[in-house]
């Protein structure tokens, strides 16, 4: 085995996860990624687009809010933490889907 | 009857206090309670399925050895090959929040997942571990997690806040998920099993009639639950490799 060449165990590991795969033995198919528990019901994927929008969304205002609290500049890093905020959000939907 | 039946759909999220007089005085609340019991469980699946060690494993063993297999794959396929340090944490918060979901569903017991509290403590924990992590692996190079690689250095001002809030919304949306789906179904069961009462109060017979709609809506969502109790100890357990792998790989 030794005078094999270092690319068959590559090809090992091929057809080995090639096997696994048809078995269904690593849960969703290669290629989808590891990080796709949730594909094919819409409700889940909805729930989960949502969740994400509002959780940063919810974290850009509270940070706005308490800034402006601490300094005093009541609308300034409100609206600018809200903008923010928002596309954190849609940072945080993008990820999910290109994974 | 006193009072006609109304819809109490939040008094079963009630802390109450357990274990009498000892219990009060360290608030020692019913959530609690589960908590322990869902850890004990665990334990004992752990201990009792795996005491005989046999090579043709029996079923409780067959258990044991399949929860290892679910999480240790997990921890592999998601996290990478270094997956299999951060095996223990994994697996413990996965069957706490599983056994948390599931004794929940038992009538007069306590779904401590129902509360925020809970489940941003989890999170909490979740995330500052992959801090340590990330930081403890890679030092200060961490930091550079937070400008996207390729990007134009002009436009660091506004993508490097928009990626820390990025990163700092991950807890809250962790610790909501899990809360809102649980606190959903709950709030759901108790809405039409109220119903049911009101019904049959309001209309005597008829009504008891007309309850059996509601009632057959509860027994669906029985099995609804159910998948909710799986699915979201698995989401939450999921994004917590998924978090150890940005820690640990960076980008």
């Amino acid at each position: 085995m030794d005078e094999e060449p270092g690319g068959d165990d590559v090809s090992f590991e091929e057809r080995l996860r090639a096997a696994r795969g048809r078995q269904r033995l690593d849960g969703p198919p290669a290629g989808k990624g590891p990080s796709d528990p949730f594909a094919g019901s819409p409700w889940a994927i909805g729930l989960r687009v949502g969740v994400e929008l509002v959780a940063a969304l919810a974290v850009g205002v509270a940070i706005g809010w308490a800034l402006d609290r601490w300094l005093g500049t009541r609308p300034v890093f409100l609206s600018l933490f809200f903008l923010l905020g928002g596309a954190a959000g849609v940072r945080n939907v993008w990820r999910v889907f290109s994974r | 009857m006193a009072a006609p039946p109304t819809i109490d759909a939040l008094g079963q999220f009630r802390l109450t206090t357990a274990l009498g007089p000892v219990g009060r005085s360290v608030n020692f609340t019913n959530s609690n309670v589960i908590m322990v019991l869902s850890a004990a469980l665990l334990l004992a699946l752990l201990a009792v399925g795996m005491r005989r060690r046999a090579v043709v494993p029996g079923r409780l063993q067959s258990l044991a050895e399949l929860c290892y297999e679910f999480i240790a794959g997990m921890c592999a396929d998601t996290i990478g090959p270094e997956g299999r340090r951060y095996f223990p944490f994994v697996f413990t918060l996965f069957f706490f929040i599983l056994f948390g979901n599931l004794l929940g569903l038992f009538p007069y017991f306590f779904a401590f997942t129902s509360h925020i509290a809970v489940t941003a403590a989890l999170a909490v924990m979740v995330f500052v571990l992959s801090i340590i992590v990330a930081i403890s692996l890679h030092g200060l190079r961490f930091f550079t997690y937070f400008f996207p690689q390729g990007a134009p250095k002009a436009l660091a001002p506004v993508l490097i806040p928009i990626e820390i809030l990025s990163y700092l919304s991950r807890p809250v949306s962790l610790s909501i998920r899990l809360f809102a789906n649980i606190v959903a179904g709950h709030v759901m069961w108790e809405v039409f099993a109220g119903f049911m009462l009101i019904l049959t109060a309001a209309l005597g017979i008829a009504g008891g009639i007309a309850a059996v709609l509601p009632l057959a809506i509860n027994v669906v969502l029985v099995g609804f639950e159910l998948l909710v109790a799986f699915l979201q100890a698995y989401v939450f357990a999921i994004l917590t490799c998924l978090y150890l792998h940005d820690a640990v790989h960076l980008h």
